[in-house]
């Protein structure tokens, strides 16, 4: 019969405690079919074609994408739902046939240079990186052999509209119904923060797995800034944030549905929502047991007499809790010869530790000295149970460390690394040196212990029973955080003026080296006048007669 | 160079040489200090203009509105810094973060070798406040900086207004794509350095402070702003840094060309700028203006907060506002709208500073000299030495006859002791001269009715005096010197000043150049067989510390505040002191370099002077 397919579109909106607003988009495209073993797909749906094709093409098994502008800051906006780095990432698992990983790799990136209109083909292997452990697939399948898999960032990678509009074009109902109406790009780049991603991953089917599936998600994650001075209400309605509002949900969608975190205050005394609905849902997000205001857009019911949604949000801007796991990193030093490259990974849990995996991958021309890493929490050496690093080669690949480090509770962990700047070939700086060459971020991955677990004084009624062992489901968590890239200045040559240079350097070489070690090196001696004959002919007589010359 | 292969020409050019060559050192000299006189005039000089294209065609619109508000921030600051008996932390941090800046402190403590009587401290302890500004959509990789000092007493507070109004308007602005650093450091340069070393990480000065917590990538440039009255009549710049450090040409044209647009007064070393240069008034207007510089980078200490951000490859630049009894003034809007337009323009920077020149002077603050212009007068002086040098070479090696290749075993075996000898030992007093004051000043305020700074200057004037005693006689002791014996030290002391004064003139003009103005005459012309107590008096009065207490008096005079003898003698104490710490504190190399290397050098002279 017909391959099943479903479409699902959701946004989740969240106040942050800074006072400024979150919003998170995910469109899920779930499609019964096999890609794989030869299976020629023509029939596309709901599933775009262009991403179909690229996962039967390059064979495909797992593939995450982000285009991210800006920095996450964890210590004001908390956690997430899906972490990025500044710039773009991409990761791909293989499948288990591919022969030539690298060059199918090497084609693929250019492929989704043209999908998404962004330099990927920049990725190449002094880029690109095989991680051991950091990156394992999120889908089903158990193959985790790090040589079918490929892992790169684009730090510099700017996105902009002409990477949204090919994005959006990737959904069922384009930008012209459901949430996607939302998606005017003169809003969402006027945020603190934009990441966009695209992630494929097979799936089950059903709890017995006996078919699988391939799911596509699509996602957007937007902060917007609302900072007013003073101490009042923030007031936030779907039209300031977006500039629309909503009138109805993509036909294609089974599912759509606005989710607003009321968790902090469910009373509604600090936190008002208009219009109000009944609709409550729980659910365990990054560890915290949150409680959201549902809208179901499916229902005519939502958009109430004016047919149109415009969700109104008042609250009150409070302290957070400091996140539990959260990253820094800069470059130490000064001058351009050698620097140091120090990662802070704070765990500012109270009493628990836990082990975090470390991923940095730096380009060739910061020649990493390994033999200066070190490891320190609490003013202790902390020796890593796993170090896998993979030293570069110049023009060729980058630096691979990743590690395995126990975080103390409440601690800082310092990991330092120094580096030597290595002096370019003179065609090989970008056209603009003098701006610094960037190092992307290092990954964090980690199972952190949970907040609801911390919760000892049990304020919510618990029966005695379920509470002493604690529930493996709900006592950790997984997450990654991912610190800033680096700007690091190189050794630059004044470009500015060559031809001085090298008149200046040619004119000393010729006329100031050369005659010099003429003068150095030669005796200078007067030459005699040659004799006349006859005094020539005395000097031979002379010579036989063994007395000195005249 | 043919000129040289052919023995007969090199003879003639060698005798020519030898013959002429006190003349020649004479005109050199001469025209040394014409050069250097002529850079202040206005017709051989460079008109500035912006290179950075980032920073020149774009238009910015300035609007900063809130100066009055700011002011009355800064009278806030200066009720809760009263209160507080110092910086007032607590209100800071609350006030950075309702103005919605990432709001950071650091805690720094520093116990000064000795006490500074100049600004009354020795054990400082404090803490720097600071907030960032986040750009939005940008990955933390890039920063700008603006600090203000917080000064003990009432002076700065406009400063600190201006800087938290200006954090307020920056915030509710969109086109922000570098963060943007606000920094009120206390303690001014103790706590800038504490503040730089926790950035970047590094300790070089034995200092000790807290870990920072946030940063915001890899800083572009810097603006410190000094402000110490509600209405100023005019702006001046402060260039100088640490070591003679000069940040680039471009920020320099960046004031002055917002200062040009908004119609505000500026000044660089407090001096305007004259239009007639073509009179006798303008023209040493001009080479004031330039006098005052070159003493100020010669020092080699920063002159404003800025001066730390050099050693980082930071061009930074202090703004100070000066209130004098002028007519027109300016009020705190227009200095906010000035900054607002420089931060505008360097937020638009796609790489750092790097187009204009980093080697100039400033005759004015629309003119500039750069080092192609300059170093040529540095190039005569130099060229006396290299004339004197081949002088001796010529007479050690042709003793009785025009032999070009002597036997080398003849001069060299009893020459190398003689000369190592007092090299050795005037390198000695050097090293005495750079460690005694320091680790003596304990003993001395023991035994003698001196404060530790008295007695750390003082050992530092006897050790110095001491030393003029002490190497003339040490060759004497240990064999018999062959003759012309003092032709060899000679030759190696000229050589070892001149390869000194190039090295020091590369790095920091100023200073090479007055060393090379001072030094020059005594190493050519000191031999044994001069007047000895005529000589010695002018060798003494060209000697390094002389040298330092005209320019103590020639900078007063300069800046127009003469001082009399006594003054400037106390002022000349306290600018040892100043040295030393600064050495110390900051990382100074004037003051081990002029007591390891200069000083040994002239003692070098001082010996041959008395060579028997």
């Amino acid at each position: 019969g017909c391959p099943k397919d479903d479409f699902q579109e959701e946004l989740v909106i969240r106040p942050l405690h800074s006072g400024d607003i979150y919003a998170s988009f995910q469109f899920r495209t779930l499609w019964e079919t096999d890609f794989m073993r030869g299976n020629k797909v023509s029939h596309y749906r709901l599933f775009p074609k262009s991403l179909g094709q690229v996962i039967s093409k390059f064979s495909v098994r797992e593939l995450h994408i982000s285009f991210t502008q800006g920095y996450w800051r964890t210590m004001q906006w908390g956690q997430p739902f899906l972490p990025s780095p500044p710039g773009a990432e991409l990761w791909v698992w293989f499948q288990d046939s591919v022969t030539d990983v690298d060059g199918t790799w090497k084609e693929l990136t250019n492929v989704l240079s043209g999908i998404f209109c962004a330099s990927l083909n920049f990725i190449d292997s002094t880029n690109t990186v095989q991680p051991s452990a950091s990156f394992k697939p999120l889908g089903i399948g158990n193959v985790t052999d790090h040589r079918f898999l490929r892992y790169a960032t684009l730090p510099r990678e700017i996105v902009c509209t002409e990477n949204l509009t090919p994005w959006k074009k990737l959904l069922p109902c384009g930008s012209k119904a459901g949430l996607a109406v939302l998606l005017k790009s003169e809003k969402l780049f006027h945020s603190s923060f934009h990441s966009q991603a695209v992630h494929i991953r097979p799936v089950c089917q059903d709890w017995q797995c006996k078919t699988t599936s391939w799911e596509l998600r699509q996602t957007l994650n937007v902060v917007f800034d609302l900072h007013t001075p003073g101490q009042g209400k923030l007031e936030w309605s779907l039209f300031k944030m977006f500039s629309r509002t909503l009138t109805e949900a993509c036909p294609l969608a089974s599912s759509s549905k606005i989710y607003i975190d009321i968790t902090d205050d469910p009373q509604g005394e600090q936190f008002e929502v208009s219009p109000a609905t009944h609709l409550l849902s729980q659910a365990m997000v990054l560890g915290d047991r949150r409680t959201f205001s549902v809208y179901d857009l499916t229902q005519q019911i939502t958009f109430g007499t004016v047919r149109s949604l415009n969700l109104l949000i008042r609250w009150k801007s409070r302290d957070m809790l400091r996140p539990l796991l959260h990253a820094e990193r800069y470059v130490a030093g000064y001058g351009l010869q050698t620097g140091e490259i120090h990662t802070l990974m704070y765990n500012n849990h109270p009493y628990r530790s836990f082990p975090v995996l470390l991923l940095d991958s730096v380009p060739w021309y910061l020649r990493l000295y390994i033999h200066t890493l070190t490891v320190t929490s609490k003013g202790k050496d902390n020796k890593p149970s796993y170090i896998h690093y993979q030293p570069s080669k110049d023009r060729v690949r980058p630096h691979l460390l990743e590690m395995l480090v126990q975080l103390p509770p409440n601690s800082v962990t310092e990991v330092t690394v120094q580096f030597e700047r290595a002096l370019l070939k003179w065609t090989e700086y970008t056209p603009d040196p003098n701006h610094g060459f960037y190092v992307g971020s290092s990954v964090i991955s980690s199972l952190v212990p949970s907040i609801v677990a911390m919760d000892t004084n049990s304020t919510r009624e618990q029966p005695l029973f379920s509470s002493f062992f604690p529930c493996k489901e709900e006592s950790s968590y997984f997450m990654r955080v991912y610190t800033e890239p680096l700007l690091v200045n190189l050794p630059t040559p004044d470009f500015s003026m060559p031809y001085n240079v090298i008149c200046l350097t040619c004119t000393v070489v010729a006329v100031g080296y050369g005659s010099l070690y003429n003068l150095l090196t030669r005796s200078f001696q007067i030459e005699e006048p040659s004799p006349g004959l006859a005094k020539r002919i005395a000097n031979i007589i002379r010579k036989m007669r063994g007395v000195p010359p005249l | 160079m043919g000129l040289l292969s052919d023995p007969n020409r090199r003879r003639a050019l060698i005798s020519l040489l030898t013959r002429l060559n006190a003349p020649i050192c004479v005109v050199c000299y001469m025209a040394g200090v014409a050069w250097f006189m002529g850079l202040a005039f206005e017709p051989f000089t460079l008109r500035t203009y912006m290179s950075e294209n980032a920073m020149g065609s774009t238009m910015v619109e300035e609007r900063f509105p809130a100066g009055e508000r700011a002011l009355g921030t800064g009278r806030e600051f200066s009720a809760h810094k009263k209160k507080a008996g110092g910086m007032p932390v607590d209100w800071l941090v609350k006030t950075m973060q309702s103005r919605g800046l990432e709001v950071f402190t650091q805690r720094f403590s520093r116990r000064l070798p000795f006490p500074d009587e100049d600004k009354e401290r020795y054990m400082v302890k404090g803490t720097n406040v600071y907030g960032i500004l986040r750009a939005p959509r940008a990955p933390r990789t890039e920063a700008l900086v603006l600090s203000a000092p917080c000064s003990p007493g009432d002076d700065n507070n406009q400063a600190v207004g201006v800087l938290l109004g200006l954090a307020q308007y920056f915030r509710n602005q969109v086109f922000w794509a570098k963060d943007i650093i606000f920094l009120v450091n206390e303690h001014d340069l103790i706590g800038m350095q504490a503040w730089l070393e926790g950035y970047h990480h590094t300790n070089t000065t034995g200092m000790d402070w807290s870990p920072l917590q946030g940063r915001g990538g890899s800083i572009q440039a810097a603006l410190s702003l000094e402000l110490s009255s509600d209405v100023v009549t005019s702006l001046d710049l402060v260039l100088e840094g640490l070591n003679g450090q000069l940040p680039n040409l471009d920020l320099a044209n960046l004031f002055y060309a917002f200062c040009q647009k908004i119609g505000v007064l500026c000044t660089t070393q407090g001096k305007l700028q004259r239009n007639d240069w073509d009179s006798v008034s303008g023209y040493s207007h001009a080479v004031q203006t330039m006098m005052l510089m070159v003493m100020k980078q010669a020092s080699g200490r920063p002159w404003g907060d800025h001066g730390l951000f050099l050693r980082y490859h930071i061009e930074a630049a202090t703004i100070k506002g000066i209130n004098s009894f002028r007519q027109y003034k300016t009020d705190a809007t227009t200095i906010g709208r000035l900054l607002e337009g420089m931060y505008r323009k360097l937020n638009n920077l796609l790489e750092r500073l790097h187009q204009s020149y980093f080697f100039y002077l400033m005759p004015s603050l629309s003119h500039f000299v750069s080092i192609g212009y300059y170093m040529p007068a540095f190039g005569l002086l130099a060229l006396i030495l290299l004339l004197r040098a081949l002088d001796l070479w010529i007479q050690l090696a042709t003793p009785p006859t025009f032999n070009l290749n002597p036997p080398p075993s003849q001069m060299s075996s009893p020459g190398v002791l003689s000369v190592l000898t007092p090299l050795v030992i005037s390198h000695l007093t050097g090293v005495a001269l750079y460690t005694l004051p320091i680790h003596f000043q304990e003993i001395a305020v023991e035994h003698f009715p001196v404060s530790e700074t008295e007695a750390v200057v003082l050992t530092a004037i006897a050790v110095y005096t001491a030393g003029l005693a002490l190497p003339h006689n040490t060759h004497r002791g240990l064999f018999v010197p062959p003759f012309n014996g003092w032709k060899v030290l000679k030759l190696v002391a000229v050589l070892y000043l001149a390869v000194l004064l190039g090295c020091t003139a590369l790095i920091n003009f100023s200073l090479g150049f007055i060393l090379a103005l001072t030094l020059v005459p005594v190493a050519a012309f000191v031999t044994p067989d001069v007047p000895k107590a005529l000589s010695a008096f002018i060798m003494v009065i060209l000697s390094p510390a002389c040298t330092l207490l005209f320019s103590v008096f020639l900078f007063q005079e300069l800046q127009e505040m003469p001082v009399s003898f006594l003054d400037g003698w106390m002022l000349y104490l306290s600018v040892i002191s100043q040295g030393i710490l600064d050495h110390a504190l900051y990382g100074s190399l004037v003051y081990p370099l002029v007591a390891l290397l200069v000083y040994p050098c002239w003692l070098l002279f001082w010996n041959i002077l008395f060579w028997k």
